[in-house]
């Protein structure tokens, strides 16, 4: 365990306890509050952000499968955790149906759906969080990897998917809320998501989130089947022609990838307080790319880095000015890709003094 | 004497084209064979469809004359033990050159096999072994990124006799090379086969030459030709396909 702890781990790690015992106690144990109750979830919101990015660093930067869909996984996550949210309601919605979440009432739904079963138990959408965006990433890696997909076609297929499911999200006869999604939750396991103890609560649960998705895909990719990846991302048929089924370990770690991405989702929408369609919008897979690129790809720490830092700016600069964000994050992504191929990470450990190299072995 | 590769009337086409036609081909264990042939004369056909990359439209093809290659993809043909090398030297280069060998090794495939594997002591020796066999052992931490072509088409002649093949499929290991290394890498080829099968494709006359070993010659997807490499260069078929062009 200790030995996946280099030293960029190691001080990002560092860098993340620090912030999760500081951050709440700024909030609740201070004189004066010097950390706004806002600015926990909003943080909160980041490491969520982060943890996708690891996910789809895993995927892209490791075995070099871009998929230009994982704001889909995270999504789905979203939706698993949002349906228990709306369930613990109960009846304290507007219409105070104790058996139906107030969209359905306005629907005029009868009964619940079947596929809304269960999710009034936590341990079942805390499963389900996990295994929505598996199952679909294993039976679209399935029929996708075992085709022999790859590259632009993959990602263009991966869009289309997270495109569509958009799509079928909006409509009102899916049972998910719709055009509004599902918002005005109350709380969660019986904290009330209105206290700031309960955000910091979030707030703790995502770094230690973070921190675990790490931990797991440094696991991976320290391992033999992590070389397998770089292989098979550096020469896929020679990976073949040496024995090894390229499908299965694409596959393995696509479906790994889109389970932390539903984690992620899942520890988002109570912090953000609603969850809709708009999540699955292909502008927002994209950007994850962006945050992976801009952090530093196949490097783990820097996608979360990456998302971290944009995350912020986009809140910065759209309580600035917000018609130029759009412009702004292009302009850098251009900028990142010409000037600064290995990212954040990469200029950073160029300039930080290196340790001594091992001695060279005699040629 | 058993047949290590067994092929058999063997067709493929490609929107018409017939790419190998009626192709049949016998080569026995420990054989060294080197096959030469004009572009377009489906050599490289050949080798997809010993590989199972490419499925041929009619014909037999049999490994160790019990098991059908036919039904095989890529990794089932290596796991079987045939090992092939591509004319375009292919090594994993952002992976050091020591990774590169220890992920060719004779091991588990499978996922959770490679997810929990650990290196074990006879691995770290048979890597060794094999990085000085193809004088590599001063690179090992190097990326392979970094080699010269040469390197790399050693590199990958020892990610081949890592996987312990009993059969080696080489395609044009001579191409890029300088005449020391060429006569180095004919040397290497004698000296492997024997224990295993080593089948050479090959353009450079003189490798072949070197090779001292039984030479088929392919034409339009057949076999136009067979023997010792005195023996075809005097074929007239051949000097006519060879010279006519």
């Amino acid at each position: 365990m200790l030995s996946l702890i280099d030293r960029r781990m190691g001080i990002f790690l560092a860098g993340l306890f620090i912030l999760t015992v500081a951050i709440p106690i700024g909030n609740l144990a201070m004189e004066g509050q010097p950390v706004p109750s806002y600015a926990v979830s909003l943080l909160g919101k980041y490491l969520c952000y982060a943890l996708l990015a690891v996910a789809l660093d895993l995927v892209w930067g490791y075995c070099g499968i871009l998929s230009l869909g994982h704001g889909a996984f995270f999504a789905l996550g979203g939706y698993a955790m949002g349906m228990h949210l709306m369930r613990e309601i109960g009846d304290r919605g507007v219409y105070a149906n104790p058996d139906l979440p107030d969209f359905m009432v306005f629907l005029n739904y009868q009964e619940l759906p079947w596929f809304w079963w269960g999710f009034d138990q936590f341990w079942f959408a805390c499963l389900m969080v996990l295994a929505v965006p598996g199952t679909l990433a294993f039976i679209f890696g399935w029929f996708a990897f075992r085709s022999r997909v790859t590259g632009v076609y993959l990602s263009i297929i991966t869009q289309a998917l997270t495109y569509a499911l958009m799509l079928a999200f909006f409509r009102n006869e899916m049972g998910f809320g719709g055009n509004n999604g599902l918002t005005d939750f109350k709380d969660v396991l019986g904290f009330s998501l209105q206290t700031d103890a309960t955000r910091a609560g979030l707030f703790i649960l995502s770094a230690i989130a973070l921190a675990t998705g790490l931990l797991i895909a440094k696991a991976i990719t320290a391992s033999k089947l992590g070389k397998i990846l770089i292989a098979i991302r550096d020469a896929e048929s020679r990976t073949r022609f040496i024995g090894y089924r390229v499908e299965g370990y694409k596959l393995f770690v696509f479906t790994v990838s889109a389970m932390m991405a539903g984690v992620a989702g899942a520890l988002y929408t109570p912090q953000v307080g609603i969850i809709n369609p708009g999540e699955f919008s292909p502008a927002n897979s994209i950007e994850i790319v962006i945050w992976v690129a801009l952090g530093g790809r196949g490097t783990l720490v820097g996608a979360a880095i990456g998302a971290i830092l944009v995350a912020l700016a986009k809140t910065l600069l759209t309580g600035w000015i917000p018609e130029i964000w759009l412009f702004a994050l292009g302009a850098l992504f251009v900028f990142v890709t010409i000037f600064m191929p290995k990212g954040v990470l990469g200029v950073i450990e160029n300039i930080a003094p290196k340790r001594p190299k091992p001695a060279e072995a005699p040629a | 004497m058993i047949s290590q590769l067994y092929l058999n009337g063997v067709t493929r086409s490609f929107d018409g084209f017939k790419a190998i036609n009626g192709l049949s081909l016998t080569v026995d264990k420990g054989e060294l064979r080197a096959i030469i042939g004009p572009n377009g004369a489906g050599k490289t056909t050949m080798m997809d469809i010993i590989t199972g990359k490419t499925r041929p439209d009619e014909g037999e093809v049999f490994w160790n004359e019990q098991i059908d290659l036919t039904k095989t993809d890529e990794a089932g043909s290596a796991r079987l033990g045939i090992g092939r090398k591509f004319q375009k030297p292919t090594v994993f280069e952002t992976l050091t050159v020591e990774d590169n060998i220890a992920l060719a090794l004779k091991d588990e495939r499978s996922v959770f096999a490679t997810l929990f594997h650990r290196q074990t002591e006879p691995d770290g020796a048979k890597i060794t072994e094999l990085l000085d066999l193809v004088k590599l052992n001063g690179d090992r931490s190097r990326l392979a990124a970094d080699l010269s072509h040469g390197q790399k088409q050693w590199l990958e002649i020892g990610m081949l006799l890592a996987q312990d093949p009993e059969l080696l499929l080489v395609d044009e290991p001579a191409a890029g090379m300088t005449d020391a290394e060429t006569m180095r890498t004919a040397e290497l080829l004698k000296g492997i086969a024997g224990q295993h099968t080593v089948i050479v494709v090959e353009h450079d006359m003189e490798f072949v030459r070197a090779l001292g070993c039984k030479v088929t010659v392919l034409h339009q997807g057949a076999v136009l030709a067979e023997g010792s490499i005195d023996h075809v260069s005097a074929n007239p078929d051949v000097i006519e396909v060879y010279l006519g062009r």
